[in-house]
C-alpha cells in the first residue's frame, strides 16, 4: 500500500480504537457506554442550537491546526499558536473598538490586524531560528507566556480601567450573524468558519500550487539540501513561521471579533493553540485533514458538556479519549506494521 | 492464517455492531429532548419539589475547595434538606474553559432549570447574555453584578472580612512583616486586597504587607513559589484570595514547617475554613480563614425563589451583619485570646459604622491616610 493510503487509513484506525477504548473505560466505571456516546452525539448535533456551538468551536481549532500544520511542513514546530492566538484576539478587539469605518473597511480591518499581529508574534522566533539558529521551540513557548500577561496588563490598564473584559466592539467589525444566530437557537455561531475552510484552501494553494510552497516543503524535507539548491533556507524559515502565524492570529480573531465581541483577561491558556498541535497531527498536517479533524475535536469537546447531566459520564473521559486517540496516531507505527502482517500473510 | 482473518471480520462485525446501537440510541434521544421542549413558565410559588436549581461552575471546577464547592454544598444541602434527587431537581455543570460557560448555561435553561446559578465574576458576560436570552428563566450570579430583571446579583463584604483577618495576622506576626497572594487583579481581588492591608495597618501601621498577583486562580505551582519568596525573606503569614493558586501556598508553608518545625508561619485561608488544609504532622499552618458563606447566601436565594419572591433584578449584598462572612477560630492554638478579643473589637466597630472597610485601592489610600 502507498504512503498516501496510509496516511489516512492510520488517523481513521487510531480515532476508531479511541472511540472503543472510551467505550470500555466507560464500562469499567460502570458507565454505559451507548448512553455515554449518545449523550455525545446529542450534546454536538443534537438540535440546532448546539450544532451552532459546535461550529463555533471548530473554527477557531482548524484555524490553529492550518496553523502548526502549515510550520509542520517547512519541518518547523510552532508551539507558540497559543501566543498568536491572543495577540491575534488582542488586535482585533482594539480594531474592533477604537476604529469608526463602515463595515465593509472596519470588518477586513479588524480580520487582517489580527492575522497580522499572529505573524509578527511568529516573525520574533522566526528571526532568532534563521538569524542565530535559537529553536524555535524554545522561543515560541517563552512568547506565550510574553503574550498571556502583556495581554492581560493591556486589557486592565490601556482598554479598561482596572476592569477584567473590555468593552464591546463595534457590530460593524464583528463576524457575528444575527441571521445565523436565529436559525440556531442563540448559538454563537458566526461567519468565521468560512474564514477558516478558506483559510484551509489557501493552505493547500501556497503548499502544493505555488514555487514558494515547493521551497518552503523542500526546506523541510533537507535544509542542506535546499540550500545547495540555490534556495534562501533562511527566508523561507521566518516565512513559514509568518505565514504559520497568521493563521494563528486569525483564530483568535474568530473569538475576538465572532464568538465573544470582546476580550477578557485570562487565567490561563486558551488551550487553542495546543489543541491545535493534536488536530494538525491527526490530520497529518494536510489542509483536507486538518479541517476534519478539527471537526472531529470539536465535536468531542462540544459533545462532552452533554455527557456529566444526561449520562452521568465526566468530561474528563473526552479528554482521555482525545488523548488516546492522539497516541495511536503517534504510534502510527504500530498500526502500519499490523496492516502489513495483515498483508503478508493472506498473500 | 485464516483464524486471523476470521478474527478481522469478527472485530469488524462487532465495530459495527456497536456504531449502529450508538446511532440508533441517538436518535430516540434526540426526538425525546425535542418534544420535551414546552413554555412552562418559572417561579411559581410554593413546593420545592417542583423547583429545579443548577450551577454553572468557572474553571475551578466544583471540588476547587474554594467557592464553586462552598455554593455546591449550599445546593446539596438545600437538595437533602427537601428530599429532592441530584440529576432531577438540582445539578452543576463544571466548565474546563471560558468557552463552555454558554453552552453549559443554555443547557439548563433547556432542561427547563427554574433558577441557574453562575459562580465566579468570570461567568459575568455570558450569564447577562443568557439571562437576556431567557427572560422566563431565573439566573443568580456571585461575585459579580448583572443586570437583568430576572437576574439576581449575589456579592459579598470581603473586604469586611479581609479587613479582620488582617487585624489577625498583625497580632500574630513577630517579624512584622505579611504577605497577601491573590489570584488575578481585578475589582473582586481588590476588595480582599483593600480590606487585608487596611485591617493590617489600622493595628500597626509599621506592619510591611507584601502583595503579590500569581495571575491565575488555578495554579499551585505558582502560588508554591511566590509563597516561597515571601518566606525566605522574612514573611511570616501569608492571606490567600487565590483559589486553586493558595493550594501551593499551603504546600509551600506545611514544606517550611516540616523541615524547621520551630519556625512561626502561618497562611490565611479563604472562602471556606481551610483549616484541614494546613495540617502538617501535630501542626497547623492554617491560622484562620476568612470564610465566605456563598452556601448560606445561595441557599437564601433558592428559598425566595421557591417562594415565589425571587430577588430578579437586585443586588444583594451579603456581609458580616448577615452571617455571611465569617472569621474561622479552628486553630485554638494559634489564635489566642487576645487575637479573638481583637478582631471581635474590631468586628464590632465595622458593624456599628465607627470603621469602613475600604474596597478599592482608591478606598484604601483613603483610608491609610487617615490613619
Amino acid at each position: 500500500m502507498s504512503n498516501k493510503v496510509f496516511n489516512i487509513i492510520v488517523p481513521v484506525i487510531s480515532v476508531i480504537l479511541g472511540l472503543i477504548a472510551g467505550a470500555i473505560i466507560m464500562l469499567l466505571s460502570g458507565h454505559n457506554p451507548i448512553s455515554g456516546y449518545a449523550a455525545l452525539w446529542n450534546g454536538a448535533f443534537g438540535d440546532s442550537y448546539t450544532i451552532g456551538e459546535t461550529v463555533r468551536r471548530i473554527t477557531p481549532l482548524m484555524l490553529t491546526g492550518l496553523a502548526i500544520a502549515f510550520a509542520f511542513r517547512t519541518g518547523l514546530f510552532n508551539i507558540g499558536a497559543e501566543g498568536q492566538v491572543i495577540v491575534g484576539w488582542l488586535a482585533a478587539v482594539c480594531v474592533g473598538l477604537y476604529i469608526d469605518a463602515p463595515m465593509y473597511i472596519h470588518l477586513p480591518l479588524a480580520i487582517i490586524a489580527g492575522a497580522l499581529a499572529g505573524a509578527l508574534w511568529a516573525f520574533v522566533p522566526g528571526i532568532l531560528k534563521a538569524k542565530l539558529g535559537v529553536h524555535e521551540v524554545i522561543v515560541t513557548i517563552m512568547m506565550n507566556y510574553i503574550a498571556l500577561y502583556s495581554v492581560n496588563e493591556i486589557i486592565r490598564t490601556v482598554l479598561t480601567d482596572g476592569e477584567t473584559t473590555s468593552a464591546t466592539i463595534a457590530p460593524t467589525a464583528s463576524l457575528a450573524s444575527e441571521w445565523l444566530q436565529s436559525i440556531t437557537f442563540y448559538s454563537r455561531i458566526h461567519y468565521g468558519f468560512l474564514i477558516a475552510l478558506f483559510a484551509a484552501v489557501l493552505m493547500w494553494f501556497i503548499i502544493d500550487r505555488t514555487s514558494i510552497g515547493y521551497e518552503l516543503k523542500s526546506v523541510g524535507f533537507n535544509p542542506h539540501a535546499s540550500k545547495y539548491a540555490g534556495m534562501n533556507v533562511n527566508r523561507n524559515i521566518v516565512l513559514s513561521l509568518v505565514i504559520s502565524g497568521s493563521f494563528a492570529g486569525l483564530a483568535g480573531v474568530m473569538e475576538g471579533l465572532g464568538t465573544y465581541g470582546n476580550i477578557s483577561v485570562m487565567g490561563g491558556f486558551t488551550n487553542l493553540g495546543f489543541d491545535g498541535i493534536a488536530v494538525a497531527l491527526l490530520g497529518a498536517n494536510n489542509p483536507l485533514g486538518v479541517v476534519l479533524a478539527a471537526i472531529l475535536f470539536g465535536t468531542l469537546k462540544e459533545g462532552a458538556g452533554e455527557m456529566p447531566t444526561s449520562a452521568g459520564v465526566p468530561t474528563e473521559l473526552v479528554d482521555i479519549i482525545i488523548a488516546l486517540i492522539i497516541l495511536f496516531v503517534a504510534s502510527g507505527y504500530i498500526i502500519r506494521w499490523a496492516i502489513l502482517r495483515f498483508k503478508k500473510e493472506e498473500k | 492464517m485464516k483464524s486471523k482473518k476470521l478474527l478481522l471480520v469478527a472485530f469488524i462485525l462487532g465495530l459495527g455492531l456497536f456504531l449502529a446501537a450508538c446511532g440508533g440510541a441517538t436518535e430516540e434521544e434526540g426526538n425525546e429532548t425535542n418534544t420535551e421542549k414546552n413554555d412552562e413558565t418559572t417561579s411559581e410559588a410554593g413546593n420545592a419539589a417542583d423547583y429545579k436549581v443548577a450551577m454553572v461552575t468557572d474553571y475551578g471546577g466544583v471540588d476547587d475547595k474554594s467557592f464553586n464547592q462552598s455554593s455546591w454544598e449550599g445546593i446539596q444541602a438545600w437538595g437533602e434538606e427537601n428530599g429532592l434527587e441530584k440529576g432531577v431537581n438540582y445539578d452543576y455543570a463544571q466548565s474546563t474553559e471560558k468557552a463552555d460557560y454558554m453552552p453549559n448555561l443554555t443547557r439548563f435553561v433547556r432542561d427547563e432549570y427554574n433558577l441557574i446559578l453562575g459562580i465566579g465574576f468570570e461567568l459575568k458576560e455570558d450569564l447577562q447574555t443568557a439571562a437576556e436570552q431567557y427572560p422566563d428563566t431565573n439566573f443568580a450570579l456571585v461575585d459579580d453584578i448583572v443586570d437583568a430583571p430576572n437576574a439576581a446579583s449575589i456579592t459579598f463584604r470581603e473586604e469586611q472580612g479581609s479587613f479582620l483577618v488582617g487585624v489577625a495576622a498583625a497580632m500574630k506576626t513577630n517579624t512584622n512583616k505579611v504577605g497577601f497572594v491573590g489570584g488575578m487583579r481585578s475589582p473582586l481581588i481588590d476588595k480582599f486586597e483593600s480590606g487585608f492591608v487596611a485591617g493590617v495597618k489600622s493595628v500597626n501601621p509599621d506592619i510591611e504587607v507584601d502583595v503579590q498577583y500569581a495571575e491565575s486562580f488555578a495554579d499551585p505551582a505558582k502560588g508554591k513559589l511566590i509563597a516561597a519568596n515571601m518566606y525566605d525573606n522574612g514573611v511570616d503569614i501569608i492571606y490567600h484570595a487565590s483559589g486553586g493558586t493558595g493550594n501551593g501556598v499551603f504546600n509551600q508553608a506545611k514544606d517550611v514547617k516540616q523541615n524547621d518545625p520551630e519556625r512561626e508561619i502561618f497562611v490565611i485561608g479563604v472562602d471556606r475554613d481551610q483549616y484541614d488544609e494546613g495540617a502538617i504532622g501535630n501542626h497547623n499552618v492554617t491560622l484562620t480563614s476568612m470564610v465566605k458563606r456563598v452556601d448560606v447566601a445561595v441557599q437564601d436565594v433558592i428559598n425566595r425563589g421557591v417562594n415565589g419572591e425571587f430577588p430578579g433584578g437586585e443586588q444583594l449584598v451579603y456581609g458580616i451583619e448577615e452571617d455571611a462572612i465569617t472569621i474561622a477560630s479552628t486553630n485554638e492554638e494559634a489564635m489566642t485570646e487576645d487575637i479573638i478579643s481583637a478582631v471581635e473589637e474590631w468586628e464590632a466597630k465595622i458593624l456599628n459604622g465607627e470603621v469602613e472597610a475600604p474596597a478599592t485601592p482608591d478606598e484604601l489610600e483613603t483610608f491609610l491616610e487617615s490613619l
